[in-house]
């Protein structure tokens, strides 16, 4: 029987010929992060099984807010050089470890990785299974391996035209209105169909990055030339790519035909209570705080299209807008091209690489009864701060439309 | 490791998320925070009060998709608390882990909020699987883990650290266990 793109790998990655949904293995893994080389070296473990495979920055607190931050990134310092992480970036060399990890070459199709962060489901649009491990990637540091159990897998077809005025972010809000937020609970999404091949790496980046918020534990692209593009310059190991087989067995398909969609804006407190920014257009919402960053949206295409939204425009009084690219990489494209200085002469104040807005640690923390439209992720109650914010979530033209405009904007209008 | 467990019910809906269990602003944000300090945050933004109300032995139930959200380890501040098993509707897979890496089981049941108020106690058999309402009688069954599993195992072993340091001696990697 054929096996799906999670089966093959994980099939591989534990030295069988086949492996099906509901078993257990115990798979070699290609890649991790450090987060946990503090706990590595109390429990007196002295080297990884692979130094150059181990990847590590600080990124939710970066740079530190606290005393008690600052030592602790100073800790991790002393870390990976006792351990010798050659892969650990500093400060204006790092960035948001979804977008900085793979831009080092960390992952590649075909690859089994499992590391920090539930976001971790990003590195799926390079046709790779990556997916979290907190605790138990001291397991990886030590052996170089994990137990998985092997998901079902669900495939989403996403065929039309996507209209220009929408992005991944949209597509994947439609997807969590419509199958709900746990449609791929404990499962390996594959995302497949017309309209997914033709989006940019970035839009597809977005959905990967989203798969968590549905559930899921891998979310899968294929590796096509625009993966093999990013990868040219940044992958010398050789690799796999992975398809699933014609006779692959899924749980479930689903369709969807994105020729028709409009932009898509979640409501509060959850990333599936998603609407139209029509329909939040005409329910007039003011908002206090925009932001445009995080690994979910603030990538080259995400930066320039704020950019053209917002030129000669300015963010509207009372409103601030926080610009934050995924990386400094990013960050740098963006300075090159120009959206930094247009953003800025709008009025956004414009920040470096970090995750501390979206998670409500620093830079950007929402306080009470205060409204936030966001290109990030989640927007659980408590999530960017008070308990009594509100946070809406959507993509980037979205987000600057409603800046200009200081309420929850379909950003159309600004996209001739 | 106890396998079954009888106590007071605490009952939570649907999409529990970990960003309500370990909140980014007050623990997150908080690089060293004290983890009795850090329980006294869970869930504080739809629950204020919870934590401080919670007794050794209790038993947490909950609706669909618990634990969504951030790999933040929501079971590390409900097991400081003294929730000592966790019933649910549906779990999500990081969460999962997290729990049975914690020692602190976390079943998914069914049905489970049909079973109980909060305030009535339950019993359960983590092996089995079985649920009770040790009041009315009704039971229900839970999902238990296939003896000799990873999962299994590490719950079995109290969880990941005793079990990990036990494969890290028997490979030699440490002499003693000095943490």
């Amino acid at each position: 029987m054929g096996m799906t793109i999670a089966e093959k790998v994980l099939a591989g990655h534990a030295g069988r010929s086949a492996v099906r949904p509901g078993e257990y293995v115990w798979c070699r893994v290609d890649a991790t992060s450090g987060h946990m080389l503090p706990a590595l070296e109390r429990l007196g473990v002295d080297r990884v099984w692979d130094p150059e495979r181990v990847y590590m920055v600080e990124d939710h607190l970066a740079p530190p807010p606290t005393v008690e931050a600052a030592n602790g990134v100073a800790e991790v310092r002393r870390l990976v050089r006792k351990y010798a992480i050659t892969n650990f970036f500093e400060f204006g060399r790092g960035g948001i470890l979804h977008q900085l990890f793979p831009e080092n070459g960390m992952i590649a199709p075909g690859e089994l990785i499992a590391m920090g962060d539930s976001h971790s489901t990003s590195g799926g649009v390079f046709n790779a299974c990556v997916t979290n491990s907190a605790m138990d990637a001291l397991y990886i540091l030590a052996f170089g391996e994990l137990w998985f159990r092997v998901p079902e897998s669900v495939k989403v077809v996403v065929d039309g035209q996507l209209p220009s005025w929408c992005v991944g972010k949209d597509v994947i809000l439609e997807i969590a209105r419509a199958l709900g937020t746990d449609f791929g609970l404990y499962k390996s999404i594959e995302y497949t169909g017309s309209a997914a091949a033709q989006m940019t790496l970035a839009q597809r980046w977005t959905i990967a990055n989203m798969g968590v918020e549905v559930g899921a534990k891998f979310a899968l692209f294929e590796c096509d030339e625009k993966v093999e593009e990013w990868l040219s310059t940044r992958v010398s190991r050789p690799y796999a790519p992975v398809s699933a087989d014609a006779d692959a067995q899924y749980e479930s398909t689903h369709h969807f035909d994105v020729t028709g969609l409009e932009p898509m804006v979640a409501f509060p407190h959850d990333p599936g209570n998603a609407r139209s920014a029509r329909t939040a257009q005409e329910a007039g919402i003011r908002i206090d705080q925009a932001f445009l960053g995080s690994c979910t949206n603030a990538r080259q295409e995400d930066l320039e299209v704020a950019a053209r939204v917002m030129r000669g425009r300015q963010v509207a009084p009372g409103v601030r807008m926080l610009v934050s690219p995924a990386s400094q990489e990013v960050y740098r494209d963006a300075l090159k091209a120009g959206w930094l200085e247009v953003l800025a002469d709008a009025g956004c104040l414009v920040e470096h690489s970090t995750c501390g807005p979206c998670f409500g640690g620093h830079l950007g923390v929402l306080g009470d009864n205060e409204v936030c439209i966001s290109s990030s992720n989640r927007n659980f109650q408590g999530r960017m701060g008070s308990a009594k914010a509100q946070v809406y979530l959507a993509s980037p033209a979205t987000v600057a439309a409603s800046a200009i405009t200081g309420q929850i904007t379909d950003p159309r209008e600004f996209l001739t | 490791m106890e396998t079954v467990y009888s106590g007071r019910v605490w009952k939570f809906g649907d999409k529990i998320s970990t960003d309500l269990m370990v909140p980014g602003s007050y623990v997150l944000a908080r690089r060293n925070i004290d983890p009795a300090e850090a329980a006294l945050q869970c869930m504080r933004a739809n629950r204020p009060d919870w934590a401080r109300q919670v007794r050794p032995g209790d038993i947490l139930i909950a609706g669909r998709n618990f634990g969504c959200g951030s790999s933040r380890n929501g079971s590390e501040p409900l097991k400081a608390l003294g929730i000592a098993a966790v019933l649910v509707e549906s779990v999500s897979r990081i969460h999962l882990r997290n729990a049975i890496n914690t020692g602190l089981p976390t079943l998914v049941c069914p049905g489970i909020l049909g079973l109980a108020d909060e305030g009535q106690r339950i019993e359960v058999d983590i092996l089995s699987g079985k649920v009770v309402n040790t009041g009315t009688g009704a039971e229900l069954r839970a999902d238990s883990w296939e003896p000799g599993s990873p999962p299994y195992q590490i719950l079995m072993a109290g969880g990941f650290m005793p079990f990990f340091t036990e494969k890290l001696r028997s490979a030699g990697l440490i002499t003693n266990a000095s943490e």
